[in-house]
C-alpha cells in the first residue's frame, strides 16, 4: 500500500466502492468532501472534535469520524457512508428493525449509529446487549431514544442471525 | 368505510352557507382556527388522490407531523398514505405563533380536527347534489363518496369553493374520531427516512451558488474586540467576506473547509477586553439578589393559619444553568435578492421570526420570508433564531447568494440560550399528624423567555455583539399560560394557606430562555422532595402520604398505577441492595396539562446511576400511543440526564462547558431501563405530551438518592461531588 502523503494534492477518493476524483486541500475533513462535494449528507456535522459520533462513516470496515479524518489519510481506502450501506430501494435488517422498535425522534444522530451498528454486526452478529451499548457509546442521542436502539440493534442480530442459520441449514 | 351514523347526523346537521356566522360557535374554534378561519389555509386537495396539510406548528423531532397526519386521516376520512405535511412557512401556512408548550396536538390538532369536519360534511352536501341522492344515503370510503347511483371524491367535487369558505364552528367532529387512525401507533412518517441518512435537515440543504459562513465569537460574555486585522484573512484561499461591526465577526467562504480555516485565523488575529461578568450560583443565597417579586397564589386568610402546627421545615433546592445540547449545532440558510430576503431557519415560529429579523434588519416585513425546515432534535429556545438573523445580515452583505451559517459546537454550547439557574426556597408548618397547615414556596430565576417575538427588540445574539448592548432581560409567559420559572410553583396537593412567590433576577451575566418544562423541572422537584422531606419526619409512606391529600382523581389514577407496577410496596424486599435506593415523584404539568407518575430506581456506588424509571402519565386522549411513550421515554431519560450530570460550567465568566468532554450527557451504557404505562381516556381532551415526565422525574431521581444515601442532596446536578457536599454538611 502506498503511503499517504499530505503534501500532495488527492486525486481520488473510494466511496461506497467507486472511485471519486477530488478537488480540495488535502487537509479537509472528510465530512466536508462527502457532504459538499459528493451530495452524501448522511452524515452529520455534530461537534467538528470526534466527540459525538454523528459523522461516522466506515474506513476499510471500521467506524471513523469523519469530521476529525483529513481526506488525504483516506486515499487508497474504502470509504463506505451510511448510503453505502442502506442504498435506496434496498432495506435492510437493521433499518426494518430500526423502523419496527419507532427508533428515534429527532433522529439527527441515528445515520452514525447505523453505520457503527452495521460494522458490529457484520464483525459479530451474535452480540449481547452489554456490547452492543458499549459500542454505541461514542454516539450521542439528545432525544432519550437509547433503549429503543439498542433494541432494534439485539432484534437485527437475532434476525440476522436466524436468516444466517436458516441458509446455512438450506 | 362508512362514518358512524351518529357522527354523520352531527357533521351534516346545519349547512354552514344557510345559516351565516355564529359567534358563539365561531368562538369555540379555538386560538389557531380563529387567526386562521379559512379552510384552504389548512388543507390543500389540488393535487388529485392528495391531502396536503399546512399546520404552522413544526416539526422539531417531537413526531408532531405524524400525529397531525393521524387527525386529518380521521377527520376527513381518507388513507394516511394519502396524507402530507407541508412545511410551515410564512408564504401560506397559517400563523400558530411558536411550536412550544406542549399545545400542538390542542391547538393545531384542534383546528385540524374543525376543518376537516367542515370540509368533509361541506363536500358530502355537494356529493348529494352531484349523485341526485339524500345526503343519508352516502357512504364514504377513503375520500370516494358513495351512493345507489355512482361515485364522487374529494377531488372531482369543486372544493375550490368549499375551501375558500371560513370555518363557521357548526358542523362538529366527530369526538371518538376514526380509531383505525387516532388512537393507533402508526409508524412515524419521518422515520425511514432518518435510518439510513436521506431525511433532508436544514444543513443538507445544498442550493446553486451555496457559500459558506462561521461565526467568530468573544472568549467570553462582557469581552470587548479591541483590535483586529481582517486583511490577511480577507486574503485567504476562497474567502469573500470578513464581517466586523463591533465585537460581532464573521466570515464567508467559496469552501466549509476554507470559511472554518478563515474563521481559525480571525479568532487568532482578535484582541479582546477583559470580562467582569460573572455568572450566578443558585446555589448561594446571594443568588436572590435584585429580584421583582410576583405573588402567583396567595390563600386567603394566612395570617389567621390555624395554631395546630407543632413542627416547620423550611428546605431549599437549586439546580444550574442548563444547556439544550441539542446534537445538531444551530443553522441557518438566507438569500437576498436586492428586494426580498427568503430565509431558512429550524426556528419554532416563522411568523414570530419574520417578524423580528425584519425590525432588526430595517426590511418590510412583506419583503421576508421563513420557511422551517427540520434540524437535530429542539427542546426550547436554542440557537435557531439566532443563526437565521446571522444567515439574513451576512445574505444582505452577499446579494443573489445563499448564505449557509453553522455554528461550532462551541458556540452551541457557549452562546446560545441556556435554560436559567433557579433557586427554591419551601417551608411548611406541620400539625401533630404530620399535615401540612401552611405553605411557602419562593423560587428565584431569571426570565424563562428571550424568544424575539417576547422582547421589544435587538434580541438576536449579534446584535448585542454589534452594537455592545446589554443582554435583554428575560421575561416569564403568564401564569395563564402555565408560567415561566412559577411553573408547577402551585402544589397540585390539598394544601390550606400556601403562598407561592416568584422572583425574577433582572440582572443577565448569562442569557437564558425557554428549556423544556421551563420552571417546572426545579419546582416540581423542589415540592416532590419537600413533600418527602414531610412525610419522612412523619414516619408515613410517600405514596401514601400524596395519596392522601390529592384529590383530584386522575391524579390518584397515574399515582396508584405507578406504585403497582414498579412494586413500590415490595421495593425494600430484595431490590435494596447497597446504594440502592426507590423515589417518587408527581405533578400534573403546568397544574392544567399532562399527568405524570414516576418511581426511579437509583444505585449510588462510585457514580450517580439512575437504573430504572417507570412512568405512569394521562395525557387525555391520545393520537399514537407510541408517538406518546417515544416521547415521554424520551423525555425522561433526558430529565435523568439533567438532573444527574448537566450544569453549564464556568471558569469566571467563561463557560467551560463548551465541549462534548466538558458538557457530558448520558451515554448509552448510562441510561436507566423506562417503563411507560399510558392511562387510556379516549373520552378526555389531548393534554400535550412533549414536557410531562420531566419534572417528575427529576423528582423521582432525587428522592431515591435521599432513599439510597439516608442523607438529602438538594443541589441539582446530583454529581459525586454533590453527594459528598450534602454528606459533608449533614455531618
Amino acid at each position: 500500500m502506498d503511503t499517504p502523503d499530505p503534501t500532495e494534492a488527492v486525486s481520488t477518493v473510494r466511496v461506497n466502492g467507486v472511485s471519486v476524483a477530488v478537488d480540495c486541500a488535502p487537509e479537509t475533513a472528510l465530512l466536508y468532501l462527502l457532504r459538499n462535494d459528493l451530495g452524501l449528507t448522511g452524515a452529520k456535522f455534530g461537534c467538528g472534535q470526534g466527540l459525538c459520533g454523528a459523522c461516522t462513516v466506515l474506513v476499510d470496515g471500521r467506524p471513523v469520524r469523519s469530521c476529525e479524518t483529513p481526506v488525504w489519510t483516506v486515499t487508497s481506502r474504502d470509504v463506505t457512508t451510511v448510503e453505502g450501506l442502506a442504498p435506496e430501494g434496498a432495506p435492510t435488517v437493521l433499518a426494518e428493525a430500526l423502523g419496527r422498535h419507532q427508533a428515534g425522534q429527532c433522529g439527527f444522530c441515528l445515520p452514525g449509529i447505523f453505520v457503527t451498528a452495521s460494522a458490529l454486526l457484520r464483525q459479530d452478529p451474535g452480540v449481547d446487549e452489554a456490547t452492543v451499548r458499549l459500542a454505541l457509546d461514542p454516539h450521542l442521542c439528545r432525544c432519550g431514544s437509547h433503549n429503543r436502539i439498542v433494541a432494534a440493534v439485539l432484534d437485527a442480530a437475532a434476525q440476522s442471525t436466524a436468516d444466517h442459520a436458516s441458509a446455512g441449514s438450506g | 368505510m362508512t362514518p358512524p351514523p351518529r357522527a354523520l347526523l352531527t357533521t351534516l346537521a346545519p349547512a354552514a352557507a344557510d345559516v351565516g356566522p355564529d359567534p358563539g360557535a365561531v368562538a369555540s374554534l379555538g386560538p389557531s382556527l380563529r387567526a386562521n378561519p379559512r379552510l384552504g389555509d389548512w388543507l390543500d386537495l389540488t393535487g388529485p388522490g392528495q391531502v396536503r396539510v399546512r399546520s404552522g406548528k413544526v416539526e422539531l423531532g417531537q413526531g408532531i407531523d405524524t400525529a397531525l397526519a393521524q387527525i386529518v386521516a380521521a377527520g376527513l376520512g381518507v388513507d394516511l398514505a394519502r396524507v402530507t405535511m407541508a412545511p410551515p412557512d410564512t408564504v401560506s401556512s397559517p400563523d400558530e405563533g411558536y411550536t412550544s408548550g406542549s399545545l400542538s396536538v390542542q391547538h393545531s390538532g384542534a383546528a385540524l380536527r374543525q376543518v376537516c369536519a367542515e370540509v368533509r360534511a361541506a363536500c358530502q352536501q355537494a356529493a348529494a347534489e352531484t349523485l341526485a341522492c339524500e345526503v343519508t344515503d352516502i357512504s364514504m370510503d377513503d375520500g370516494t363518496f358513495r351512493c345507489a347511483d355512482g361515485e364522487v371524491d374529494y377531488w372531482s367535487l369543486a372544493t375550490a369553493d368549499i375551501l375558500g369558505q371560513q370555518a363557521t364552528g357548526l358542523s362538529l367532529p366527530d369526538p371518538g374520531g376514526d380509531q383505525s387512525v387516532v388512537g393507533t401507533s402508526v409508524p412515524r412518517l419521518d422515520l425511514p427516512a432518518k435510518v439510513v441518512g436521506r431525511y433532508r435537515y436544514i444543513g443538507d440543504l445544498h442550493p446553486p451558488g451555496l457559500v459558506h459562513a462561521r461565526m467568530v465569537r468573544p472568549p467570553s460574555r462582557g469581552c470587548e474586540l479591541m483590535a483586529v486585522d481582517l486583511e490577511p484573512v480577507r486574503r485567504l484561499p476562497g474567502v469573500r467576506l470578513v464581517v466586523r461591526e463591533g465585537s460581532l465577526l464573521a466570515v464567508v467562504a467559496d469552501r466549509e473547509e476554507q470559511a472554518l480555516r478563515a474563521a481559525d485565523a480571525l479568532a487568532s488575529a482578535c484582541h479582546w477586553s477583559t470580562s467582569k461578568v460573572s455568572p450566578l450560583d443558585a446555589r448561594q443565597s446571594s443568588f436572590e439578589a435584585g429580584a421583582v417579586t410576583e405573588v402567583l397564589q396567595e390563600d386567603p386568610d394566612e395570617a389567621d393559619a390555624p395554631g395546630s402546627a407543632t413542627g416547620s421545615l423550611t428546605s431549599t433546592y437549586s439546580r444550574g444553568y442548563l444547556a439544550h445540547a441539542s446534537i445538531g449545532t444551530s443553522t441557518a440558510l438566507a438569500r437576498w435578492d436586492g428586494a426580498h430576503l427568503q430565509v431558512w431557519s429550524h426556528t419554532q415560529g416563522v411568523f414570530p421570526l419574520r417578524a423580528a429579523l425584519a425590525g432588526a434588519l430595517g426590511i418590510p416585513e412583506q419583503s421576508v420570508d421563513v420557511t422551517h425546515v427540520p434540524h437535530a432534535g429542539c427542546y426550547g429556545h436554542n440557537g435557531s433564531d439566532d443563526v437565521a438573523y446571522d444567515a439574513a445580515m451576512l445574505a444582505l452583505w452577499l446579494p443573489d447568494h445563499t448564505v449557509r451559517v453553522v455554528w461550532s459546537r462551541q458556540d452551541e454550547l457557549s452562546w446560545a440560550p441556556v435554560g436559567p439557574a433557579m433557586r427554591a426556597c419551601l417551608s411548611a408548618q406541620v400539625d401533630a399528624d404530620g399535615a401540612v397547615t401552611s405553605w411557602t414556596h419562593d423560587v428565584w430565576s431569571n426570565g424563562h423567555t428571550t424568544r424575539p417575538g417576547s422582547m421589544p427588540e435587538r434580541a438576536f445574539l449579534s446584535q448585542a455583539l454589534a452594537d455592545g448592548i446589554p443582554t435583554p432581560t428575560a421575561v416569564d409567559p403568564p401564569l395563564a399560560r402555565g408560567a415561566g420559572a412559577g411553573r408547577n410553583a402551585v402544589p397540585g396537593y390539598d394544601i390550606p394557606h400556601r403562598r407561592v412567590r416568584v422572583h425574577r433576577l433582572t440582572d443577565m451575566p448569562v442569557r437564558t430562555s425557554a428549556l423544556r418544562s421551563l420552571g417546572a423541572h426545579l419546582n416540581v422537584t423542589a415540592i416532590e422532595a419537600f413533600i418527602d422531606e414531610i412525610a419522612q419526619q412523619a414516619g408515613r409512606d410517600p405514596v401514601q402520604y400524596r395519596l392522601d391529600r390529592l384529590s383530584d382523581p386522575r391524579g390518584r389514577r397515574v399515582l396508584q398505577r405507578v406504585a403497582e407496577l414498579a412494586g413500590w410496596e415490595s421495593r425494600a424486599a430484595g431490590q435494596h441492595g447497597e446504594g440502592a435506593g426507590f423515589g417518587v415523584g408527581y405533578a400534573r404539568y403546568k397544574n392544567m396539562g399532562a399527568y405524570c407518575a414516576v418511581i426511579a430506581q437509583v444505585r449510588l456506588v462510585d457514580s450517580v446511576d439512575v437504573v430504572a424509571l417507570t412512568v405512569v402519565v394521562d395525557v387525555g386522549q391520545v393520537v399514537n400511543p407510541d408517538g406518546v411513550a417515544n416521547q415521554i421515554e424520551g423525555g425522561a431519560i433526558q430529565a435523568a440526564s439533567w438532573t444527574t450530570r448537566e450544569a453549564v460550567r464556568f471558569d469566571g465568566p467563561h463557560v467551560s462547558s463548551d465541549t462534548w468532554e466538558s458538557y457530558p450527557i448520558l451515554r448509552f451504557s448510562e441510561v436507566p431501563r423506562v417503563t411507560v404505562d399510558i392511562v387510556d381516556r379516549p373520552d378526555q381532551p389531548a393534554l400535550g405530551a412533549g414536557e410531562a415526565s420531566i419534572g417528575p422525574t427529576a423528582a423521582a431521581i432525587t428522592n431515591a438518592v435521599a432513599d439510597a444515601l439516608g442523607v438529602r442532596v438538594r443541589t441539582l446536578p446530583i454529581t459525586p461531588d454533590a453527594v459528598v457536599a450534602a454528606i459533608a454538611e449533614a455531618r
